[in-house]
């Protein structure tokens, strides 16, 4: 108490120490910092296999999930089976984009695309992409395409609604801009429309980046033979914790390095913005 | 809705006839007429809520939510600024400046119209990283470098700060000087509008209540005599309105 009564004292009297103001700004980031939680979690983890606290069967210790994965890798599955599926996702992934852009863009331009879209796709938002499932392998059966179309059923939807919320909240000052300047139509859509979108398309990839990845865990589930989910369903079976676990950190790794892709897609399209974070 | 009789006037003429303009079941401008020569400097000074902006708009095409009827003629050339320098944040500086042309030299265009503000060498920056008079200068930039026959501006000063407008004022004397368009600029200012323009107009109730022609010579101070009492006219027509409103 009295030390910060003195210290106020004394900024008073020597007002030429002036602090800077105060930063409602969260500070400068911190280097590494988003490895920090991840290295903390994979610490206690080899610490209790090593200690013996956590049995094998239960979850292997990560030294053998390292050796597991180095077998897995010389045998050629891994691969084989990363490919299937990144394929998959991939590809749901593009289309998925495409779709929900364009339905977007149509819904987000005209009163008609808006009136006919955007009823359906919010239906569409409030049924979970995985419930459809039973319906999708009645019409498409167990193959690839029932696979590439429900993970694009689940990219496509946060695609629209955020694309459609960015075209929606672009500054009607702007189009009034573009009106006084006589832009042509493809103009307007190319310098306003669409980079006025962006920030909220690329929130929209970063939800659906997620999606594609939870509908792909789901799908290869089903009656798959080929791909990481199949490889953990077979690993289940005969009781290889380590698989599955090197299954789980394919699926983390896909997942951070695709959700970091978007991220650095945003800093990169958006650098002309000034934000909080920066 | 206005008919746009283009063609029929010499380029840079600007002619209104009984305009009718509203909102809903209110009458803004009733049967308004008004002309502009060509390369006429024209100020406009009303109160607020007098329907100077729904004048502009309604010259530059941007009243699509507007209810009226009468005849407008304007040049085909025209350009707005407006109050907010309004550049494109995703778009750099140079690509702002050029965003209505659609000719293949529109980059050096671009680049002489930036050196013609004084802001040769920022073509790169973001709009963001301009000050607010340097962004409105963009916007002058990108205002003039389509050769417009009108430069219909709507308080394009109003955010700036005193010393800036100062400036601002020479730039625009100056820009107007070498391209001679046909100038209607709204304002609040009675210094700025005599200081500018060459004709001043009141508008009041609808109607233009003051049209008054600036005889002064193109360097203008608050200290010539004529200059105060153009000052005086203006706000004294600005505060018997006042005190009736
Ligand atoms: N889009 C609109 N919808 C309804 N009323 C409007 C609209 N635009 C303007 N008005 C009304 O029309 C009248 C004139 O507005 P206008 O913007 O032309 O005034 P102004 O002379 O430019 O005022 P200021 O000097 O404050 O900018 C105002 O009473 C305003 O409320
Ligand atoms: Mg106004």
């Amino acid at each position: 108490m009295t030390a910060t009564v003195l210290a106020r004292l004394q900024g008073t009297t020597t007002p030429s120490v002036r602090k800077p103001g105060r930063r409602l700004k969260p500070g400068r980031p911190i280097p590494l910092g988003a490895a920090i939680g991840p290295f903390l979690l994979l610490s206690v983890w080899a610490a209790g296999s090593a200690a013996g606290w956590i049995d094998p069967r239960t979850l292997s210790a990560p030294w053998t999930v390292v050796t597991t994965a180095g077998d897995l890798i010389a045998d050629g599955r891994l691969q084989d089976n990363l490919a299937i599926s990144a394929q998959r996702a991939g590809l749901g992934l593009v289309i998925g984009t495409v779709i929900g852009t364009v339905l977007a863009v149509v819904a987000g331009l005209s009163r008609w695309g808006e009136a006919l879209l955007d009823g359906p796709i919010q239906i569409k938002r409030a049924i979970p992409s995985l419930a459809l499932l039973p319906l999708l392998v009645l019409w498409f059966g167990i193959g690839e395409q029932m696979k590439v179309i429900t993970i694009t059923l689940g990219v496509f939807v946060p695609v629209y609604i955020h694309t459609h919320n960015g075209l929606r909240s672009i500054d009607s000052r702007y189009v009034e801009l573009g009106e006084s300047l006589r832009l042509p139509r493809a103009v307007f859509l190319r310098r306003i429309v669409l980079p006025g979108a962006l920030p909220g398309f690329l929130l929209g990839m970063r939800f659906a980046v997620v999606n594609a990845w939870l509908a792909l865990v789901v799908v290869e589930q089903i009656n798959s033979t080929s791909g990481i989910g199949y490889m953990m369903q077979l690993a289940r079976e005969y009781g290889q914790t380590d698989v599955i676990i090197v299954g789980l950190v394919l699926y983390g790794l896909l997942g951070l390095l695709s959700d970091g892709a978007v991220r650095l897609a945003q800093r990169r399209a958006l650098s002309w913005r000034r934000t909080l974070a920066d | 809705m206005a008919t746009n009789l283009g063609g029929l006037t010499a380029t840079g003429t600007v002619r209104v006839h009984r305009l009718v303009r509203g909102f809903g079941s209110r009458a803004v401008l009733d049967g308004f007429d008004l002309e502009i020569g060509s390369g006429e400097f024209v100020a406009l000074l009303g109160r607020s809520g007098s329907g100077k902006s729904t004048l502009l708009r309604a010259l530059a095409g941007l009243d699509s939510d507007a209810d009226g009827s009468g005849m407008i003629d304007v040049p085909e050339k025209s350009s707005v600024v407006f109050q907010d320098a309004r550049l494109l944040p995703w778009q750099r500086v140079l690509d702002n400046v050029v965003l209505g042309l659609r000719r293949s030299n529109a980059h050096e265009r671009g680049l002489a119209a930036l050196a013609e503000v004084g802001l040769a060498g920022r073509e790169n920056a973001w709009p963001n990283e301009l000050s607010g008079g340097e962004q409105q200068r963009v916007a002058l930039a990108r205002a003039l470098v389509s050769e417009p026959e009108l430069l219909l501006a709507d308080e394009p000063f109003g955010a700036l700060d005193a010393l800036t407008r100062l400036r601002m004022h020479d730039l625009l004397r100056e820009l107007y000087a070498r391209h001679r368009p046909t100038v209607l600029l709204v304002t609040h200012d009675v210094d700025e509008a005599v200081t500018l323009a060459d004709r001043v107009l009141l508008l009041d109730s609808g109607r233009i209540a003051v049209d008054l022609t600036i005889d002064l010579p193109a360097q203008r101070s608050h200290r010539q005599p004529q200059f105060l009492a153009y000052r005086e006219t203006l706000l004294r027509a600005l505060g018997v309105n006042h005190s009736e409103g």
